[in-house]
Order: C-alpha cells, then sequence, then structure tokens
C-alpha cells in the first residue's frame, strides 16, 4: 500500500471514529441536559425535578427515551408527508454538523516535530492529531451556514404540518432566527478580525494571553443574546411560545419525530456555547495559570457547563418578549451595536 | 306540591332597539367592522384558541380572526364548563347548597359560600354573631389572597415568567393548609354556612394566620421585585387591553378588572357586609385601565388583604359563631341531651332544612373576581325557588373582545389572564 493511501485510509478512520465519538458525546449530553435542565430549574422552582428512576434520576433521561420511541406516531392529515418527516431530521443533522468544526484541544504531534512555539497547529513530519472532526479553514464560515440550515428544519416542520398553530410558530421563527443571524455573526466578527483568521483553532491559540471576552465584552453579550434567540431558548422562544401556539412549529408532532426536534434545540444549545467558549473564551486554556494547561478538554467543556447553566438560569427567570419587541430589539439594538463594535475593533485592529 | 309565586303584572315586552348610525354594535363579533371586512372578501385566517389550549384558562374558546398576527376579531365561546349549579340549587335545601357554591368558582370557594350565605341570611332576617363575621372575614380574604395568587402565577406563566407558577404556590399551599386545619379540606371548604359556619376555629387557627400574615408582604415584594419593574414585563403589560371606565363599567365589570380603569368601585367599602366596615384598608385604582394595572391593582390588593386579615384577626371577638336561631342553625349537641326542644329542632333542620319566609332578594359580596351576587327568590319553601348568580366572571369576560382587537395574538393571552376569569363562574 502507498504511502498516499495509507494516509488517505488513515484519516477516514480517523474522521470516522471522531465523527462516532462526536455523535456519542452529544447524545449524551443531550440526553443528560434534559435532566439537567429539569433538575436546575426545579432548584430554581423550589421543587425537586425528577428523582425517582434511578439514583438522583440519573436514568430519567433512558426511560424519556424509551417513551419517546415506543410512542404511537400520529400526524395531520393532509401533511407534505415528505417534508413533514424531513424537517425534523434536518434539524438534527444540523445541530449535530455544526459541531464538526470546534476544536475541544489543541491539535497535538504524533511523531514529529511540533511546529513552532508551542501554540503552534502545525506538525511537519509527524501526523497532527486534531481535535475536531473537520479542520478546516473557514470553520466559522462554516458554522454559520450550517446553523442558517436549521431554520429550515423549523419551518419545513410548520409548513409541512397542515396545521394553523405551527404555521404561525414558523413564519415567527425564521423571522426571528434570520434576524438575529446578522446579530451573531457581527459579533462573531470581532474574534475573527483580533485573530486574523476563521479557524477556530488559530482563535483560540491566540488567546493565550488574554481571552477575547476581556477585549470584546461588548461582542460577547451580542453573541450570547444572539445565540439565545437562535436556540429558541426564553426569553426569544417565539416560534414555541406554549402560552400563545401551544408548542410551535412542532404542535403536530409526536414521539420520536417530536424528540429529534428536541434532540435539535439542546444540541444547539451545547453548539452556542462551545462556540462562545471557542471564540471569547479562550477554548481549552485553563481559566487561571497556575492550572495545569494539559487537561484542555476538561477545561473546555467545564466553560460550556458553565454558559450552559447560565442559559437555563435565564431561561427559568425571565418572562417572555412578546413578537414584534423582539423583532425591533433585533434589528435596533442588537444589529446597530454589533455593527459598532465591529467598527470599533477594526479601527483597533488596524491601528495595532 | 310545589308552591309557585304568583305572576304579576304583564310583563315588558323586549323591544328591538334600533341601530343608530355611527355607534358600533356591540355583539359578540366585536363589532360590525368586522363582518364588513369578512364582506370585502379579505382573507383572514381563522384560529381557534381553546377550549384545549395551554392559557386560556380553562376551557375557553375563543375564536381569533387573525390578519397576520393581529387580531381584528375575537369570539369567545362559552359554556364548555356548564355545570347547571343554578337549576341544581332548585332541588337541594338551602344548607345543601353551599357545596355547590364552591365548586362555581373554584379558586375562592369561601367567598363564594359567604355570598350566598349573606342572601339566605338576608332573607331569613339573622345576623351573626361577631366572632363569626370576623373569621368570615378572615377566611375570605385568606382566599382572595390564595386566588390572586393563582392569577398571579398563571399570569405570569401566560408571559413566559414560569418560576412565579412555582412561587405562587409555595404561599397558596399555606393557606390551603390552613383552610384544611379549619375544615379538613383543601379547596372546597364550605367552611362558612348559612348562619353561621362550619365550627369554630381551631386554637391554632390564630398563629397559623399571623405567621402567614407576617411573612406575606414580602413575598410579594419578592414578586413584585421579580416583575413590576422587569423591562420585559413591562413591554408585555403596559398600555395593552385598555379599557376606560365608561367601556368598563358599559360591560358591567367589576372587581379588579373595573379598578384597573380607575373606578373604585368594592362592594366591600360600597355596600359593607359581614362587618367589612371595621377595618380600615385601601381601594388600589388603576389608571390606564391596561394589563399592567390590573396587575398593579392585584398586586395591591393581596397586601390590603393581608392588612385586613391582620386587623381582624388582632380584634378577633369571643363568643358564638353561629347565629342563636335555633331554626336555622343545628343546637349544639349538649343542648339536645337536655332539651326535647332541641333535639325537635336538630330533627328538623336535619331533614328538612329551614324555611325562609316567601320573598326575594339580591345581595352581593367582592369576590376575587368582582361582585359576586346572588339573587334568590324563595316560596316559602326548604328549597329555593329560583337562584340567578352574577357571576363576576362572566361580565369580565364580555369586554375581551373590545380589549383584544388590534392587538396581536400573544397579548391575547396577557389580556386573558389579565381579567382574571375562572370558567366555573363564567359558565355556572
Amino acid at each position: 500500500m502507498s504511502a498516499a493511501a495509507t494516509s488517505v485510509l488513515l484519516a477516514v478512520v480517523v474522521a470516522v471514529v471522531k465523527g462516532v465519538l462526536i455523535i456519542f458525546v452529544l447524545m449524551t449530553a443531550f440526553a443528560y441536559l434534559t435532566l439537567a435542565e429539569r433538575k436546575v430549574s426545579a432548584r430554581i422552582q423550589l421543587r425537586y425535578g425528577p428523582n425517582r428512576v434511578g439514583p438522583f434520576g440519573f436514568l430519567q433521561p433512558l426511560a424519556d427515551g424509551v417513551k419517546l420511541f415506543t410512542k404511537e406516531v400520529t400526524a395531520p392529515e393532509g401533511r407534505d408527508r415528505f417534508l413533514y418527516l424531513l424537517a425534523p431530521a434536518l434539524a438534527a443533522c444540523a445541530a449535530m454538523l455544526a459541531f464538526s468544526v470546534i476544536p475541544i484541544n489543541q491539535t497535538i504531534c504524533i511523531g514529529g516535530t511540533h511546529g513552532a512555539g508551542p501554540l503552534s497547529a502545525s506538525c511537519p513530519g509527524g501526523y497532527p492529531l486534531h481535535w475536531d472532526l473537520a479542520h478546516l479553514n473557514i470553520g466559522l464560515l462554516f458554522i454559520l451556514a450550517i446553523t442558517s440550515l436549521g431554520v429550515y428544519s423549523i419551518f419545513l416542520g410548520g409548513w409541512a404540518s397542515n396545521s394553523k398553530y405551527p404555521l404561525l410558530g414558523a413564519l415567527r421563527s425564521s423571522a426571528q432566527l434570520i434576524s438575529y443571524e446578522m446579530a451573531v455573526s457581527f459579533a462573531l466578527l470581532g474574534p475573527v478580525l483580533l485573530a486574523g483568521s476563521l479557524n477556530l483553532e488559530t482563535v483560540v491559540n491566540q488567546q493565550h494571553s488574554l481571552w477575547f471576552v476581556f477585549l470584546q465584552p461588548m461582542g460577547f453579550l451580542l453573541y450570547f443574546t444572539g445565540a439565545l434567540a437562535e436556540t429558541n431558548r426564553l426569553p426569544f422562544d417565539l416560534p414555541e411560545a406554549e402560552a400563545e401556539l401551544v408548542a410551535g412549529y412542532h404542535t403536530e408532532y409526536t414521539g420520536m419525530h417530536f424528540g429529534l426536534f428536541f434532540m435539535a434545540e439542546y444540541i444547539n444549545m451545547v453548539t452556542v456555547c462551545s462556540i462562545a467558549t471557542v471564540m471569547f473564551l479562550g477554548g481549552w486554556m485553563a481559566p487561571f495559570f497556575f492550572l495545569p494547561t494539559w487537561l484542555g478538554p476538561i477545561w473546555f467543556v467545564g466553560k460550556v457547563v458553565l454558559l450552559l447553566l447560565l442559559m437555563m438560569w435565564v431561561r427559568w427567570t425571565f418572562p417572555r418578549l412578546r413578537y414584534d419587541r423582539l423583532m425591533q430589539f433585533g434589528w435596533k439594538v442588537l444589529l446597530p451595536l454589533g455593527l459598532a463594535n465591529l467598527m470599533l475593533t477594526s479601527v483597533f485592529v488596524a491601528l495595532h | 306540591m310545589a308552591r309557585r309565586p304568583p305572576i304579576r303584572g304583564s310583563g315588558t315586552p323586549v323591544r328591538e332597539i334600533p341601530h343608530q348610525e355611527g355607534v358600533p354594535h356591540l355583539h359578540p363579533g366585536g363589532s360590525g367592522e368586522f363582518l364588513d371586512r369578512i364582506d370585502s372578501g379579505e382573507e383572514l385566517l381563522e384560529i381557534n384558541m381553546g377550549p384545549q389550549h395551554p392559557s386560556t384558562h380553562g376551557v375557553l374558546r375563543l375564536v381569533l380572526s387573525l390578519d397576520g398576527e393581529r387580531v381584528v376579531a375575537c369570539r369567545p365561546d362559552i359554556g364548555y364548563l356548564h355545570t347547571g349549579f343554578e337549576k341544581s340549587f332548585e332541588s337541594h335545601t338551602y344548607q345543601q347548597c353551599i357545596p355547590l357554591t364552591d365548586r362555581m368558582d373554584y379558586l375562592a370557594p369561601p367567598i363564594n359560600n359567604l355570598g350566598f350565605a349573606l342572601t339566605v341570611e338576608k332573607l331569613l332576617g339573622i345576623e351573626i354573631p361577631p366572632r363569626g363575621q370576623y373569621i368570615r372575614v378572615i377566611v375570605a380574604e385568606l382566599s382572595r389572597i390564595a386566588s390572586h395568587l393563582v392569577w398571579l402565577g398563571t399570569h405570569a406563566m401566560d408571559l413566559g415568567a414560569t418560576t412565579m407558577f412555582m412561587y405562587c404556590w409555595r404561599e397558596r399551599d399555606r393557606i390551603l393548609d390552613i383552610m384544611e386545619w379549619i375544615s379538613g379540606v383543601r379547596m372546597m371548604t364550605s367552611f362558612i354556612r348559612v348562619g353561621g359556619l362550619l365550627a369554630d376555629v381551631p386554637a391554632e387557627f390564630v398563629p397559623m394566620v399571623k405567621a402567614f400574615t407576617a411573612d406575606f408582604p414580602s413575598k410579594v415584594d419578592e414578586y413584585e421585585g421579580l416583575l413590576t419593574n422587569n423591562p420585559i414585563w413591562r413591554q408585555r403589560t403596559v398600555g395593552l387591553g385598555k379599557m376606560d371606565a365608561a367601556m368598563a363599567l358599559g360591560f358591567g365589570c367589576s372587581g379588579a378588572t373595573l379598578r384597573g380603569s380607575g373606578v373604585p368601585y368594592d362592594v366591600r367599602k360600597a355596600n359593607p357586609y359581614s362587618s367589612y366596615d371595621h377595618f380600615d384598608f385601601e381601594v388600589p385604582v388603576g389608571v390606564n385601565g391596561d394589563v399592567f394595572d390590573r396587575y398593579l391593582v392585584r398586586v395591591r390588593e393581596m397586601r390590603e388583604a393581608c392588612r385586613i386579615i391582620d386587623q381582624a384577626v388582632a380584634g378577633l371577638p369571643g363568643g358564638p359563631v353561629n347565629t342563636s336561631d335555633r331554626k336555622v342553625v343545628l343546637p349544639p349537641r349538649a343542648e339536645i341531651d337536655n332539651s326535647m326542644e332541641s333535639l325537635i329542632h336538630h330533627f328538623k333542620i336535619s331533614t328538612e332544612g329551614f324555611r325562609p319566609p316567601p320573598g326575594a332578594c339580591y345581595s352581593a359580596v367582592e369576590s376575587a373576581r368582582g361582585e359576586l351576587g346572588f339573587l334568590l327568590v324563595s316560596d316559602g319553601g326548604n328549597r329555593p325557588y329560583r337562584c340567578k348568580v352574577r357571576g363576576p366572571s362572566f361580565s369580565n369576560l364580555s369586554a375581551l373582545s373590545q380589549m383584544v382587537k388590534g392587538e396581536l395574538v400573544a397579548d391575547v393571552v396577557a389580556v386573558v389572564g389579565s381579567i382574571d376569569i375562572i370558567l366555573g363562574d363564567v359558565d355556572r
């Protein structure tokens, strides 16, 4: 076997292993995020939360999964059969795909000499083990593209259901996601300018002395607010505002079809929090200089979990914005602020 | 043989009120404007909000005609919880009607008991001793707080603030504990009876109530801290579902829905009953008549109710709680052993109840939702000949279609929450 063939085979094997790992980890994260959400909300609301299935309710996600899988699937008459099935699948796929470019640790050089400097991603002569599935040079662009794809699933789901509440929910959602996509993109451009690269690993490496959250506090706040809207979380959960639209775009979904939407929501949470960690919170960097740096993935996961907890806290505290106010907020507050932030950053970068 | 009171007079013919040009017709469809839009061929989206919907508070069905997300017309459709209580009253003795009243406005049952009991007592021409009246006031105000807590929790939950719901439940549970302690039942207490109370309160009652009222104002501060100055909450409620005083009066609104529009009408002040005139309390009124004002009025009412309870507990007189009229209230057990008359009274009340003199009377109380009136007609028998209940929720709900016209779908939920309807009270 030629060297070229070997390296191709190796790349394929590594990619498959990484892919399976990512799916496994994300599924588990989804399962236990639902449990965490219920536990956190219970603590906030003076309740106990699930504590019957397994010790401390740890097997609750399993029970939920069994329930969702064994539920009878009822679907509305007159639905668009193909799109009705496609929508939840698309939602879950888009949510997981976005994670493929997120580096959770720095590249490890196997058998070669590490590139210049401890934080370099290059590895001449050896095999560079990237800690993301696709080591793209345009990682951020890829993420923005894929998360936009999620809108289709919501919109198609609402449209294909042939029902009024889902349609209203889907209409709201597409408008909301498109407007917040803008603000989020502008917020993410700040770190990109500072790092001078769209590759997420490079962005993290550039934060080795100072996390971008300290240089871009406004950008971080904008991103986090926009991310709440992007993941349809309170106070921006308009598409599925349950008090108004019953369950929004997934009103007519049952069983695991609904489960896929649900999964997409939680995996999206993980994704946006990971992006925030990578872009603003220094990715796998240790939070304090005296902590060991080789625990990269641990620091990464810790930061993501903190952000997730913050999202839950927000959800169980605030009332919901009204749809028109939400759009106003997106276009008249977040977007101008994002633009201003971007301009200031550009000037700053140009002067340096 | 059922005795029927003679029908006097020839009755007034129902006249057709001519439709005047320029005056909007108030009919369930909202106004004539709606029909015009249908005629013009404009396409509107009709959606059913309810009867199975998370935030129509029971089984209210709203038929909404939407232009985009804007409500063009809203037609409430009621009757999904029709129970025929008013008819049932006619086949129950007066005392047996008390449990039925519990189930009308099921969030504040003691106030319903009180309204019915006061009406029957008015028919009978009796008044109960001050201790009984004071305990009635305490129980009624406690249940007013409990009802307002349910309202606040669900109203906030409709607008997305889910946690408020559980916070409100926490305090409501303490009230239900008190109810359980005095009557054995948490919700449908039937504690207030014709001629007095189920029984005198146990010794633990006063300390329990005192502990609650000492604590409660700080809890209200907590709710207000979460909502009143929250910009999102304000955005969702200020200037929404506006109703001016004339409109509110025109629809016959009462309670906080009316007071939110600035009309200081409170039956407890306007027509004091059960010694409400002994207590010092304020009637909060709103200024703008919007959802936010109604919210403020109710929150303030909780504080005022707390003050009333404090005063009533502090000045709680001794003595009996029931009327001494042996024809109405069962004699004490010990008396039956010694007195033949008491035994006869016991037997008569237990088997037949009592017979108020023929006549009709109306009396109203301020329920958690507004003026709750009972019109009772007696033919001298042991059962009401006719009972008509003026449910405050019914009148308040009638104003809904005007209030939500031109608002967004999301606001319908807010407005429905702000008029605080109970479908058991609407349909009866």
